[in-house]
């Protein structure tokens, strides 16, 4: 039945303009600014098969085609998954792709995004953090930016992608969406979300994480979400809530918080969060009539890496670099470093970088930051390590919390610990580039949900 | 001072040369000869493939019964008695489990299962050489039933000839789906593992058939939608999904997901299965007991009752 209507809808809809909004610059350019919705898009009916790939010029050869209908990224990606879920994957493809394409979902979405969500967010000139590592090297060093994702309602990214799912979950007449949450934001958005569109919600998560990052869950619950425990970690979490979805395909929306899992979750986090980048290439231009040089972002799963990255990804010029939580340090095994660390395997319905033992079991991470303590990554960002385009570093726990020491103290401005994580490497990078290079570092949360954890620890370093 | 004791029992053992040499070596003769030589004896009657299983049951108008258990769960030895005793109380075919960190296509039983089997220390040659024991004793064929992740790390080619020399003919493997199964279908094909594939409440018509064509050894209908585990009633719709099936093939159709009981064993097969199988209630009865000995006892009594309600 819920196939027949899906066929019927998109047979019926025909793409009559794509949404844009278009600004003014003093130097009299304009640049167009897509919310969500690719540009120039002239077929009628929407193609359901094709995804987009990304292409960089690889420095290894990957094998596989360019272009399929699974999903896959070099050999990354697929779909991975019990045969029971394959045909709802395929109807939730036909759905995403519609609604991309579809101009009064679009507007829709475009609207939420600015009233509800407080997008466009700003791109933030971190001066004094500039002046602290030009202090070190005689005066020289790049000029930070913030993309202040933190300033997003919810505080963090992550509503980007809760809201347009749950829209999306609402036009496909679900009732209640599922999900699971590591850090409790994209928990958070998703209770948001569907709060505002009426929908029931549940957030799995993890019991050390409803622990450790009890405010958040707090603020779900006021939300009139239910918050489900879990034993283990996040990937615990996640997997309940996949077979949660499972069992009631009909009335529930697996709302995925990150750029992983089976096709089409990874394309459509990606699609949804890629209004980061989109905007940072807009305020770019208006504030120094150029690129960025280098993009800064933690990777937990990638969903705010990839959001800030993909608009950039043919611009070769511009430097990707992926932050991974190096834990306790990679020696001790107590990290979540995948695409550092790990190899090649099938994650939660997709083939990607993945923490495992020589048994191929999958392998508990650890990291100071909820939301980074994740054994696998999405598939894309697997494919831009693979073929080069981005690179990947590294940052402990104590790097970390130093990061979001720094950030309170010369800015004012609490970063979440996983943003932390970037903020931390630029110890490392800041004194390998030029003068006055622009870095844009992707501010992907706020940080008071992480207080206590960084007050404890300062007090427990003291004593 | 352990040293010189060494060195004393050095002397000892090397001195009388003639007598305790031969001694030991007949002992461990004799160790030997039990290991390996029934096991040869045994190979002999190797046991059929799952297809060659179902033929002949449906010649003898019967209707297969096929337990699942987790290998290692409480411990791979009750495991290697397990199969023994599923064996003797008429299995047709035994499916079993591979413990896997992230089973996502299993209810809370199975999911338990697998992490007490992994938390004991149960991996993949822990299991292989259990089997290489117990498969040569067994009269019905094994099917594992493993997810991709494990096969991809030990590579497909290497997996499938290595489960190919225990004398394993089937192999189920619940997360890769029809389009993926390319490489897994080669593989076993060359090593004469069969490869069972899965249907769904959820598959649409066309899709099942493409399904049913790839499949070997038997299709695998999955009873409901939803992770494996034990239901009050298995759904109705089951019949038409098994008529729809036995239109597009003649493979032999075997249901699982949710089958607990001795009704819903009679009813599957009233509906025109050629096979049922029983996962969950297996696995908990085992993981559940005391003792692995009563476990033992309950799953043959439980194994009979189940027996009993099939043709």
């Amino acid at each position: 039945m819920k196939m027949l209507a899906c066929k019927l809808q998109l047979q019926g809809a025909l793409v009559v303009s794509k949404y844009s909004r278009t600004r003014e610059l003093r130097d009299g350019n304009s640049v167009s600014q897509a919310v969500v919705t690719r540009e120039n898009f002239k077929t009628k009916v929407p193609e359901l098969t094709v995804t987009y790939v990304p292409s960089p010029t690889p420095s290894i050869q990957t094998k596989d085609l360019p272009i399929t209908t699974s999903g896959k990224f070099g050999r990354f990606g697929g779909k991975f998954v019990p045969e029971t879920l394959v045909s709802c994957l395929i109807q939730l493809e036909a759905q995403f792709r519609n609604a991309l394409h579809d101009h009064v979902f679009q507007e829709e979405l475009g609207l939420a995004l600015r009233d509800y969500a407080g997008r466009e967010t700003p791109l933030y000139e971190a001066e004094r953090l500039s002046e602290y590592y030009k202090r070190k090297n005689n005066g020289k060093g790049p000029d930070i930016y913030l993309k202040r994702e933190d300033l997003n309602h919810s505080g963090s990214h992550k509503m980007n992608n809760a809201l347009a799912q749950a829209m999306l979950a609402k036009r496909m007449g679900c009732k209640s969406v599922v999900t699971a949450t590591g850090s409790g934001q994209h928990g958070l958005a998703t209770a948001a979300a569907c709060a505002k569109l009426a929908l029931e919600c549940t957030v799995f998560m993890a019991a050390k994480d409803i622990e450790r990052q009890y405010s958040n869950v707090r603020l779900i619950k006021l939300l009139g979400a239910q918050v489900e425990a879990v034993e283990g970690g996040f990937r615990d979490a996640a997997s309940e809530a996949f077979r949660n979805w499972v069992g009631d395909l009909e009335n529930r929306y697996h709302l995925s918080g990150s750029a992983v899992g089976p096709h089409p979750c990874p394309t459509m986090v990606r699609e949804f969060q890629s209004v980061i980048g989109k905007e940072t290439r807009m305020q770019a231009l208006e504030k120094w009539g150029g690129k960025p040089d280098v993009l800064v972002a933690s990777v937990g799963t990638g969903s705010n890496a990839l959001g800030l990255f993909h608009e950039f990804i043919n611009d070769t010029d511009v430097r990707l670099v992926g932050v991974e939580a190096g834990g306790l340090g990679l020696d001790t095994g107590k990290h979540a470093s995948t695409l550092t660390t790990g190899e090649v395997g099938v994650y939660h319905g997709a083939i990607t970088f993945l923490l495992q033992d020589q048994d191929g079991q999958v392998v508990h991470p650890y990291s100071i930051a909820a939301g980074m303590e994740s054994p696998g990554v999405g598939p894309e960002l697997s494919f831009l390590k693979e073929s080069g385009r981005a690179e990947f570093f590294v940052a402990n726990d104590q790097e970390a919390v130093d990061a979001y020491e720094r950030l309170c103290k010369l800015e004012g401005i609490f970063p979440s610990l996983e943003a932390a994580h970037a903020m931390a490497i630029l110890d490392k990078l800041v004194p390998t580039l030029r003068n006055g290079a622009k870095v844009v570092v992707n501010c992907s949360g706020r940080g008071d949900k992480d207080a206590a954890i960084v007050f404890n620890r300062g007090i427990f370093d003291k004593a | 001072m352990a040293l010189a004791l060494k060195s004393s029992c050095f002397l000892q053992l090397k001195k009388p040369e003639g007598g305790f040499q031969v001694c030991f070596s007949s002992k461990r003769a004799i160790i030997s000869v039990k290991r390996y030589t029934p096991v040869a004896a045994i190979r002999t009657m190797e046991s059929a493939g799952l297809s060659a299983t179902f033929k002949r049951l449906k010649e003898q108008g019967r209707v297969a019964f096929i337990p699942y258990i987790t290998a290692g769960d409480p411990d791979l030895s009750t495991t290697a008695e397990a199969l023994k005793v599923l064996d003797s109380c008429g299995s047709d075919i035994i499916e079993l489990g591979v413990p896997y960190s992230d089973p996502l296509a299993d209810g809370p039983v199975i999911q338990a299962a697998a992490t007490r089997s992994l938390e004991k220390g149960t991996n993949f040659n822990a299991i292989i050489s259990m089997l290489k024991e117990v498969v040569p004793q067994l009269s019905c064929p094994i099917a594992l039933f493993t997810y991709y992740n494990p096969i991809l790390k030990r590579g497909t080619d290497r997996f499938m000839s290595t489960i190919r020399d225990t004398g394993v003919h089937g192999l189920v493997v619940p997360d890769v789906p029809l389009e993926e199964t390319e490489s897994l279908r080669t593989e076993a094909k060359k090593n004469g593992i069969e490869l069972v594939l899965l249907t769904t409440p959820t598959t649409p018509t066309d899709r099942m058939k493409a399904i049913v064509d790839a499949a070997e050894g038997f299709v695998y209908l999955v009873s409901s939608v939803g992770v494996t585990g034990a239901r009050s009633s298995i759904s109705g719709s089951v019949q038409s999904l098994l008529q729809d099936i036995k239109k597009a093939t003649t493979k032999p159709v075997a249901v699982g997901f949710g089958i607990s009981k001795p009704e819903h064993v009679k009813q599957v097969a009233g509906w025109g299965a050629d096979g049922v199988i029983v996962g969950s209630a297996m696995v908990k009865l085992l993981g559940e007991a005391k003792s692995p000995q009563e476990g033992l006892k309950e799953l043959e009594i439980f194994t009979l009752s189940l027996k009993e309600a099939l043709p």
